[in-house]
């Protein structure tokens, strides 16, 4: 399936603004309509799980898209972006703190701005250091500002609060729109305002003569050069306004939670980043936030109904980058040709004959590793073991049997299938190809 | 009118203990077509690293219109009016060829590292980049990632890509290498075009081209230039012949 992948078949750049608008709005919409679906009617109250799920997408969409102006538009991979996200917190928690005292007269509606702001001239300072390099010595340095923020986090007792973080209270009663904060449904929609606000601009900063210009030093920086950019510059400038957004992320996070800690400063962060660019996509501009949504699902959600969910993200991640490195975005681009071709019916039944061994591995897989989990740990709590539904003994033989054989016999079906799978879409998309063969 | 726009007065460069360019002092006199030819390791494409500021010179001067760029770094001297071409494509492989035309614009349009325009709304920077899309023949592949033309097609865009703006004094390494009959007698069209009131310095292999284009000739042959002067004056001339013209005839 690699062959299909490469970044060269990429759609170039679109230039036009108006399809991603439209489409844009429509999610807005969408996202604040989102909380109803889990009201309920009869204690008229919001799910506080879901709405604190549904924020904490909204930020991380932010902090993936803040990190993708860097590593997809700008080809620079970073490991200390969580530095911005956390300072930003940072800021924004004794900001919180000075409103509330009233020292600060600002609403609190234009806190995680100042924050990213404020982020913004920290990532000033830290990129002028960072964006000399590029390429690996880039990646070093960044992983060395990474820790020494987060070594800074635990010293400094007096802007970090130590082991304990830095914590305050939302309920300011300074708001543009006379909102108290009291309820997790107005933070929810203070988010979605942000976010709304957050991709916008940073899709509209892929439309300018610098996002164009970061695009080419990712490609060919040499050539930048004889072209009369100084490509350090534009990794500079790229740079601080990557700050600037996750910046705002954080700041929403420590409103969101009315604390803030050294984890949000800390590396296992900044490889989140990594993690939700990737698997999402870096080449289309909303690849990030699609990986922002599956991984928060996955940390939300499967965190609450298994210990090894990080196994599952790391298995995720892995797979993604073998076997779909352009991401989830990716994989809907490469249909996008049989799409205009109106050849995307003929796929439904090898999709089923690759989803039913895909399912049966999957179920597989996820009891060898529960099962192996409660041997390690469940066990030791004195937990019981419920897989799919079904209590579960452990110490028997059986479902040791047959998960690992589902494992084993779907794995080797999967693969089959996918074999068949290759060779048909490989021969559908040479289908394509006479049509496009004109323009050759 | 014999105003050099570009002087090199002694310019020597070594790589490591090997002394590529030996002492090379020419003057590229302004509105000339000039053309650089010699044998393969000579230090062509090396003198052009140094005039566009690829390389730093180990000693010597060279100068743009009169001032020193021989201690700056390529995006000042491009800046200042150089424009170069590479003899291995160097393009941006994932942006369309139009992106490719339009970026090399952006500069000289002013808009610097702006991130407040839309680049879709400039309309004399699209003009602009569609109008040299049309130049270099290449319309029709207009939002192909460049990276998938054809070799040809990629060797046109980098013309294309060195002549868009208004750079004074443009460096072509070997621009037709590669290239057709048909297509490179577009290319030479193209290129004569293009360089019209500007200043042209070209390596070139093939002596038709040379010849076609070119007002004055340079020799270089193991980092020197033995000869230069008009075609006419080149092609009598026995050292060249013996060093290099007659080699490529035989
Ligand atoms: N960056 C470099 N480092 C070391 N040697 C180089 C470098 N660039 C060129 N050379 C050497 O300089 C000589 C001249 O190369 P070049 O300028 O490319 O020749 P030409 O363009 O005339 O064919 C060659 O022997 C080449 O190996
Ligand atoms: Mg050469």
């Amino acid at each position: 399936m690699s062959t299909t992948l490469r970044a060269g078949a990429m759609p170039a750049p679109r230039s036009s603004l108006v399809g991603p608008i439209f489409r844009i709005f429509l999610i807005f919409a969408l996202c604040m309509a989102l909380p109803w679906l889990f009201y309920n009617y009869t204690t008229g109250r919001h799910s506080g799980f879901m709405l604190t799920m549904f924020s904490q997408m909204g930020m991380m969409a932010i902090f993936a898209l803040s990190y993708n102006m860097l590593m997809g538009q700008a080809g620079l991979l970073s490991f200390g972006h969580a530095v911005f996200f956390g300072l930003g917190g940072y800021f924004c928690i004794h900001l919180l703190t000075a409103a509330g005292g009233g020292s600060l007269p600002v609403p609190l509606e234009i806190l995680p701005l100042i924050a990213g702001l404020c982020s913004m001239l920290v990532a000033i300072v830290f990129g002028y250091m960072a964006t000399r390099q590029r390429a690996t010595a880039f990646a070093m340095i960044t992983m060395g500002i990474g820790e020494l923020v987060a070594t800074a986090a635990v010293m400094f007792h007096a802007f970090f609060g130590g082991e304990g973080g830095v914590s305050s209270d939302r309920m300011i009663d300074r708001s543009l729109f006379g909102l108290t904060y009291s309820q997790g449904v107005q933070v929810y929609y203070l988010i979605v305002a942000w976010s709304f606000i957050s991709i916008l601009a940073m899709l509209y900063l892929t439309t300018t003569p610098l996002g164009r210009m970061a695009n080419a030093c990712r490609d060919n920086y040499e050539r930048a050069q004889f072209m009369g950019y100084d490509p350090k510059f534009v990794r500079f400038i790229q740079f601080a306004l990557s700050g600037l957004f996750a910046g705002i992320a954080g700041g929403l996070s420590a409103i969101t939670y009315e604390i803030v800690t050294f984890d949000s400063v800390s590396g296992a962060l900044s490889a989140n980043a990594l993690l939700m660019v990737f698997i999402g996509g870096t080449n289309a501009f909303g690849g990030p936030i699609l990986g922002a949504v599956l991984i928060t699902l996955m940390q939300s959600g499967v965190s609450l109904i298994s210990n090894s969910w990080l196994v599952y993200v790391g298995v995720l991640f892995i797979g993604m980058v073998t076997f779909a490195p352009a991401g989830l975005a990716g994989l809907i681009a490469m249909h996008s040709p049989l799409q205009q071709a109106g050849r995307l019916k003929p796929l439904i039944v090898p999709y089923i004959r690759i989803v039913v061994p895909g399912l049966v591995t999957l179920i597989g897989f996820v009891g060898v590793v529960e099962l192996l989990s409660f041997k390690t740990i469940g066990a030791a709590q004195g937990k019981k073991l419920v897989l799919f539904g079904n209590p579960i003994d452990a110490t028997t033989a059986q479902p040791w049997l047959i998960v690992t054989g589902m494992f084993l016999l779907g794995g080797l079906w999967l693969w089959r299938e996918g074999r068949w799978f290759h060779t048909l879409w490989e021969a559908m998309m040479a289908d394509l190809k006479p049509k496009k063969g004109a323009a050759q | 009118m014999t105003e050099a726009a570009i002087r090199l007065n002694d310019v020597r460069k070594q790589f490591g203990n090997t002394e590529i360019i030996r002492g090379v002092t020419l003057d590229i006199v302004k509105g000339e077509r000039h053309a650089i030819i010699g044998p393969n390791g000579a230090g062509k494409t090396t003198l052009f690293n140094l005039i566009s500021g690829r390389f730093p010179i180990t000693s010597g001067e060279i100068s743009l219109n009169g001032q020193r760029i021989d201690a700056l770094p390529p995006h000042l001297i491009k800046r200042r009016g150089l424009s170069r071409s590479f003899q291995i494509t160097s393009i941006y492989p994932r942006l369309s060829t139009f992106e490719n035309l339009r970026c090399a614009l952006l500069w000289n349009q002013g808009y610097k590292y702006s991130f407040w325009h839309t680049l879709s709304r400039q309309k004399e920077l699209n003009a602009a980049a569609e109008h040299l899309l049309e130049e270099i023949n290449l319309t029709a592949r207009r939002d192909v990632p460049a990276g998938l033309l054809a070799y040809a097609e990629q060797r046109a865009l980098e013309i294309g890509m060195t002549v868009a703006g208004d750079a004074t004094v443009i460096l072509l390494d070997e621009p037709t290498a590669g290239m057709s009959h048909s297509e490179t007698d577009y290319a030479v069209a193209l290129i004569h075009r293009m360089t019209e009131g500007r200043t042209l310095l070209m390596v070139e292999h093939d002596m038709k081209v040379v010849f076609d284009l070119a007002n004055t000739i340079s020799v270089v042959v193991y980092g020197q230039v033995i000869a230069s002067g008009k075609p006419t004056e080149i092609r009598a001339n026995r050292a060249v012949q013996e060093a290099y013209l007659g080699a490529l005839e035989a």
